[in-house]
C-alpha cells in the first residue's frame, strides 16, 4: 500500500506545461531522491504533493487523501505531510522553541507546555538542544536549517517532502544538515527528497528519480541506476556531475 | 515692534484650552487604534483576500489619498445629512480621522507585507496552518516591525492634520484657541500658545512611540 501515490499528473503555469504525466509510489519508509536538470519541475511535483500547487490532471493521494479534490483537507493532508525548502524560512520574530511550538499551538491546539516538551524533543534529535532560546538570527545556516526540519518534525508527520534543503548552505555545513536527514531515514520516515547531493542519493535513497523535462525519465534503486544509467540523458546527466 | 506680549491674558482661558488639548489626545489615540484596526483589515484583504475585497480596499485607499481631508470631513459632516445620516461634530471628526488614517496605513502596512519572504507564507502553510493563521502568527507581526517609524509618522502627520476638525467645530486645541482669540484678541499669544502645545504633543507623541516600539518588538 503506497502512502503517496501520483499518477499521470499534469501541471502547467500558463502556457508552459512542467509537469507532463509524473506518476511516482511511495511505500511507508521509503527514501526516494529525486535529480534531474534545473527546470525539470522537481520543486514543483513536491509542491503539488502537498498542494502548494494545484495541478490540472491526473491524481495524488498522499495518506489516503486525494490532494486535489474540489474539497480536499489540505489542513489534515498538510499535518501528515510536512515540507523543509532551500531557504530555511524560520521565523524571525520567534525563538527557535517558538517556531517549532507555533504550529502545534495553532493547528493542534497543543497546550504551551506540552508543545515545548515536544519542541525539546524533536530538537534533541537534530542536535539543538542548547538552542532552544536563541533568535535565528543567532545560529549558523546548518542550525537553521535543522531547526525548519524540527519543526517539521514537530508535527508528527508520515512523509517529509525536502526540496534542496542543502543548496543554500556553505560547503561544510552541508554534512550536518544530511547527518539528521540520515537519521530520519534510518528510523523508518518516509522521505521525498529533491538533491544534488548524489552521493547521499546513492548511499540512503532507497528510490532514485531521474526527472526530465517534466516526466520521470528513468527510476530505480539508487545504486543499481548510477552505476548503470539507461538513458543517455542520465548517463549525460550523472557525468555532469562528476560522479 | 511695540507690541507687548501679554500671556496672562491666557489664563481666564485656561480650561478651554486645557479641554481643547485633551480632546484632541483622544481624537489622535482614538482614531489612530481603530485607523490601524482598519489599515490592517484592509492591507490583509488586499495580500490575502479574494480579488473582489482587494479592488474595493484599492478604491477606497484611492479614493481617500487623492482627495484633501478637510473635503472627507465635510463629505462626512456637512454632505451625508443630505443622505440621512447625521454625526455630531465630534463623531464626524472621529470617524473622518480614522477613514483618512484607515486608507494611508493601508498602504504602509499592505508594503510591509509585502517585505516579508514569500517562502514564510509557504512555511506556515506546509505546516498545516490557514493562511490566515499564517497572516496572523507570522507575516504581520513581521510587517509591523518593518513598517513601525513610517506609521509612527502617519500617526504624527494625522495628530496635527486633526486641527481640521476645528472647522466643523468639533472642540478641539485649534477650536479652543479660535474660540480664545474672538474673546481677548490676543491672536499672537493664542496660537503661539496653540503651536507650542501641537510641537509638545508631537515631540511626545514620537518618544512615546519609539519606547512602544522598544518593547512591543524587543526581539531582534
Ligand atoms: N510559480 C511559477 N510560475 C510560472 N512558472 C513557474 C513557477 N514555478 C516554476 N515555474 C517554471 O516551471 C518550471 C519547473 O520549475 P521547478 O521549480 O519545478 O524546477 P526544478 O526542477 O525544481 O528546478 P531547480 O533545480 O532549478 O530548482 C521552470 O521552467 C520554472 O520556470
Ligand atoms: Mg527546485
Amino acid at each position: 500500500m503506497s502512502l503517496v501515490s501520483i499518477r499521470d499528473v499534469r501541471k502547467s503555469f500558463g502556457e508552459l506545461e512542467v509537469l507532463k504525466g509524473v506518476s511516482l509510489e511511495v511505500a511507508k519508509g521509503d527514501v526516494v531522491a529525486i535529480i534531474g536538470r534545473s527546470g525539470s519541475g522537481k520543486s514543483t511535483l513536491l509542491r503539488c504533493i502537498n498542494g502548494l500547487e494545484t495541478y490540472q490532471a491526473g491524481s495524488i493521494l498522499a495518506d489516503g487523501i486525494e490532494v486535489g479534490g474540489l474539497h480536499a483537507n489540505l489542513r489534515e493532508l498538510r499535518r501528515h505531510v510536512g515540507m523543509v525548502f532551500q531557504q530555511f524560512n524560520l521565523f524571525p520574530h520567534l525563538t527557535v522553541a517558538e517556531n517549532v511550538m507555533l504550529a502545534q499551538t495553532v493547528v493542534n491546539k497543543t497546550p504551551k507546555k506540552e508543545a515545548r516538551d515536544t519542541a525539546a524533543e524533536v530538537l534533541a534529535k537534530v542536535g539543538l538542544s542548547e538552542k532552544m532560546d536563541a533568535w535565528p538570527s543567532q545560529l549558523s545556516g546548518g542550525q537553521q536549517q535543522r531547526v525548519a526540519i524540527a519543526r517539521s518534525l514537530a508535527m508528527r508527520p508520515k512523509v517529509l517532502l525536502c526540496d534542496e534543503i542543502t543548496s543554500a548552505l556553505d560547503p561544510e555545513l552541508v554534512n550536518e544538515v544530511l547527518r539528521v536527514v540520515e537519521q530520519l531515514a534510518k528510523e523508518g520516515m518516509t522521505l521525498i527528497l529533491v538533491t544534488h547531493e548524489m552521493r547521499f542519493a546513492r548511499d540512503v535513497g532507497t528510490n532514485l528519480v531521474f526527472m526530465h523535462h517534466g516526466k520521470v525519465h528513468e527510476t530505480g534503486a539508487p545504486k543499481e541506476v548510477f552505476a548503470a544509467p539507461k538513458t543517455p540523458e542520465l548517463q549525460q546527466f550523472v557525468a555532469g556531475t562528476g560522479h | 515692534m511695540t507690541y507687548k506680549l501679554q500671556f496672562a491674558e491666557l489664563l481666564p482661558y485656561w480650561d478651554v484650552l486645557l479641554q481643547g488639548l485633551i480632546f484632541t489626545i483622544i481624537l489622535t489615540l482614538v482614531s489612530t487604534a481603530a485607523g490601524i484596526a482598519v489599515g490592517t483589515a484592509g492591507a490583509s484583504l488586499r495580500t490575502f483576500g479574494p480579488k473582489w475585497a482587494g479592488a474595493i480596499v484599492t478604491t477606497y485607499v484611492e479614493l481617500i489619498r487623492n482627495t484633501p481631508f478637510i473635503v472627507q470631513l465635510f463629505f462626512i459632516f456637512f454632505g451625508l445629512p443630505a443622505a440621512g445620516v447625521m454625526l455630531s461634530e465630534t463623531t464626524a471628526a472621529f470617524l473622518a480621522m480614522t477613514i483618512n488614517l484607515g486608507a494611508y496605513s493601508t498602504e504602509i502596512i499592505r508594503a510591509g507585507i509585502q517585505a516579508v519572504p514569500k517562502g514564510h507564507v509557504d512555511a506556515g502553510v506546509s505546516l498545516a496552518m490557514t493562511k490566515w493563521e499564517v497572516l496572523r502568527h507570522i507575516i504581520l507581526n513581521q510587517a509591523f516591525r518593518k513598517i513601525y517609524p513610517a506609521l509612527s509618522s502617519q500617526i504624527i502627520i494625522v495628530m496635527l492634520g486633526s486641527a481640521v476638525v476645528s472647522q466643523i467645530s468639533a472642540q478641539d486645541l485649534t477650536y479652543a484657541a479660535n474660540f480664545v482669540a474672538s474673546r481677548n484678541f490676543r491672536n499672537f499669544e493664542v496660537y503661539l500658545l496653540a503651536a507650542l502645545a501641537y510641537l509638545l504633543l508631537a515631540m511626545l507623541t514620537r518618544s512615546l512611540l519609539r519606547g512602544l516600539g522598544r518593547v512591543i518588538f524587543k526581539a531582534k
